[in-house]
């Protein structure tokens, strides 16, 4: 009955009660909000690196090596010698090798040039190798494989034309016109930047650059498809290799070993390590807006805490009619406690409409912005620890009026003194 | 007999003060109608709220219904007063966010043996808030549809007066329930109450100004300079 009698109350303070939720919704939906995007970007980045053992790139530092070569941010200084990648793959230690050569693109999204054992080998999330939704890996010099998320944003389909350009801008007047690719396959969505990737062969790259030095064609030196097909197209460099080892016992010795190399110098980094190097690098950003979000929790809190105090002033009287009807003072607190809480737990459901209708509206813009998948759907567990948070802060800041109310919780007013 | 009421050498006084209630006996029967009076600061107030267990700090005993109330913890009092006690106030003091209804029913969230005695009489809470605002004269259509701070001076009066009455506590205590009201709405107000009272078998212990109403009663305490019951 006492909640009737809170709720009643809060209705009759409708205008600063509904500011007082919407205060505590927005600054829920946004302590929620950073905790998915922390949570959804750190699940994206494990999942792609999941299968592989080490990544092998030219001499750089780690973080760089492993935004190039798995998450296509940014590029590589410079690359590896073909030779090294067979000793690579001949080596006994080595289960599989997985070539990567970056630097062309197609309306914004990257190509990358590999081999069919990356549709072997490679593995995202939890074990999962990779499956085709429509048609089949490389089947010719000129096949293209698109990944889920191009091919639903482009429109392609199995069959379709696709003209590659020279460089990883959003558009490029250096395109590859006259070697045409052809969609062979269209990945399922992995969660990974693979989705936002098109895959061609190594041959296929190479063949499109046959007749170009320095990034630009040379005139007179314009290679047809079929000309190309008749050159040897082996590539003399890539961008990064990615290695699975038959033990992992040997990674450590493998990674020594190459970084040691003198001969092409390479960087071999533990993906997993390299990850923590960026969340160590990420974690002061991450915290910053954590603790600005908490902060604006912390306030939408205060503002409350301020309107019931406000309000408990003003309802001297009221709390005065409760006490002479013979409700104890401990009720009368819990009468206040009660208001805070409906308050509260009414901002915290407004606040997880608010986050799961912002995340449905930036879904979209997210993915193709930053790559970012947030998904729909039920709370994380660490979320639910937020939430509980909240609804704590909500008991604290009830409990402060609640002392005042029972201070005031005298009755002997109502009656007129004569 | 049980009294409901029992005040055996009641003796109060604010500190620093010469004792403003001065009472060796008083006596009040179930059903019994009190009609308290006296000049300004005679304490009739104080002694309203020494009854009510409002007020702490007295000498001698106050015994409501056989409990003597220094005896009973605070808590207890407080349940003790929902239990036995309606209290009808000068100003109503109504819950104005309330509806009529909601407000008649007030007392019977606060005590299960009025909850009891209510859906006793009418089958449930609200019906008896129903029956003894019809009784009390309000068109049924404002009983859920109005909030009391909505209703004219008469209304809430009346609306008080069900809200004291409800789950039949033992004793009503009034203080100048009728200042605000005309001749004619008075005499139509005490009219009801006591024909609702005389249904009840509640006992009443009214304070009031007005000379008119003393003539109601059969038993009168005049407080002042000199202490007459």
């Amino acid at each position: 009955m006492l909640i009737r009698l809170a709720w009643s109350s809060l209705r009759s303070r409708w205008a600063t009660a509904l500011l007082t939720l919407c205060t505590i919704a927005l600054s829920t939906a946004l302590l929620l909000g950073v905790q998915q995007i922390r949570e959804h970007t750190r699940q994206n980045f494990m999942a792609t690196v999941a299968g592989t053992d080490l990544i092998v790139g030219a001499r750089s530092g780690p973080i760089q090596l492993l935004l190039y070569s798995l998450f296509h941010i940014g590029s590589a200084t410079s690359n590896i010698q073909w030779s090294s990648h067979e000793t690579l793959q001949h080596d006994a230690r080595v289960d599989w090798t997985i070539p990567l050569s970056l630097g062309d693109s197609h309306r914004g999204y990257r190509v990358v040039g590999t081999s069919s054992d990356l549709f072997r080998h490679y593995r995202y999330a939890d074990q999962q190798a990779l499956s085709f939704a429509a048609g089949e890996p490389f089947n010719d010099l000129f096949s293209i494989v698109l990944g889920a998320e191009v091919a639903r944003q482009l429109g392609y389909r199995l069959g379709d034309p696709v003209i590659i350009a020279h460089g990883s801008g959003n558009t490029s007047f250096m395109q590859h016109k006259h070697m045409p690719f052809k969609i062979s396959g269209i990945l399922q969505p992995t969660g990974t930047p693979l989705d936002r990737a098109l895959l061609v062969s190594l041959e296929g790259l190479e063949a499109v650059h046959l007749g170009w030095r320095a990034g630009v064609p040379l005139p007179g030196l314009e290679v047809s498809p079929e000309q190309a097909r008749q050159r040897n197209l082996t590539p003399k460099e890539v961008t990064a290799i990615l290695v699975g080892l038959k033990s992992r016992l040997h990674t450590f010795h493998l990674q020594r070993e190459l970084n040691q190399r003198r001969t092409d110098p390479l960087t071999a980094i533990l993906p997993g390590v390299a990850l923590q190097e960026l969340w160590q690098l990420l974690g002061v950003a991450e915290k910053a807006l954590l603790a600005v979000s908490a902060s604006a929790l912390l306030i939408g809190m205060i503002g409350m805490l301020a309107v019931l105090l406000a309000a408990t002033q003003q309802r001297r009287h009221e709390i005065a009619i409760l006490r002479a009807l013979g409700c104890p003072p401990a009720r009368v607190a819990l009468l206040l406690i009660q208001e805070s809480l409906l308050l509260t737990l009414g901002g915290l459901l407004l606040g997880i409409l608010l986050l799961q209708a912002g995340l449905a509206l930036l879904q979209a813009p997210l993915l193709s912005q930053f790559g970012l998948m947030l998904s729909l759907g039920a709370l994380t567990p660490t979320q639910w620890q937020i939430c509980a948070l909240v609804l704590a802060l909500g008991l604290i800041s009830g409990l402060a009026p609640a002392l005042l109310a029972w201070r005031l919780a005298s009755a002997s007013h109502l009656i007129r003194r004569n | 007999m049980t009294h409901i009421l029992h005040l055996k050498n009641l003796q109060f006084s604010w500190p620093g003060q010469p004792p403003v209630i001065e009472l060796d006996q008083l006596h009040l029967a179930p059903g019994e109608h009190l009609f308290i009076q006296g000049p300004s600061g005679s304490g009739k107030t104080t002694l309203l709220n020494l009854i009510t267990g409002l007020q702490p700090g007295y000498h001698g005993a106050v015994t409501v219904a056989g409990r003597e109330l220094a005896r009973l913890s605070s808590r207890a009092r407080d349940q003790f007063r929902a239990d036995h006690m309606g209290l009808l106030f000068q100003q109503f003091n109504l819950l104005p966010y309330l509806n009529l209804v909601d407000n008649v029913t007030l007392p019977c969230t606060l005590s299960a043996a009025r909850r009891t005695t209510a859906s006793q009489d009418s089958g449930s809470v609200d019906r008896e808030a129903e029956r003894l605002l019809t009784r009390l004269q309000l068109p049924p259509q404002l009983f859920r549809q109005r909030r009391t701070a909505e209703l004219s001076i008469g209304q809430q009066q009346r609306v008080a007066a069900a809200r004291a009455l409800i789950g039949r506590p033992a004793l009503i205590i009034a203080d100048e329930p009728t200042s605000a009201l005309d001749h004619a709405s008075r005499d139509h107000f005490i009219q009801l109450l006591f024909e609702e009272l005389e249904q009840s078998g509640s006992t009443l212990l009214m304070v009031s100004h007005d000379p008119a109403l003393a003539a109601r009663f059969p038993r009168h305490l005049q407080l002042g300079a000199a202490t007459i019951c």
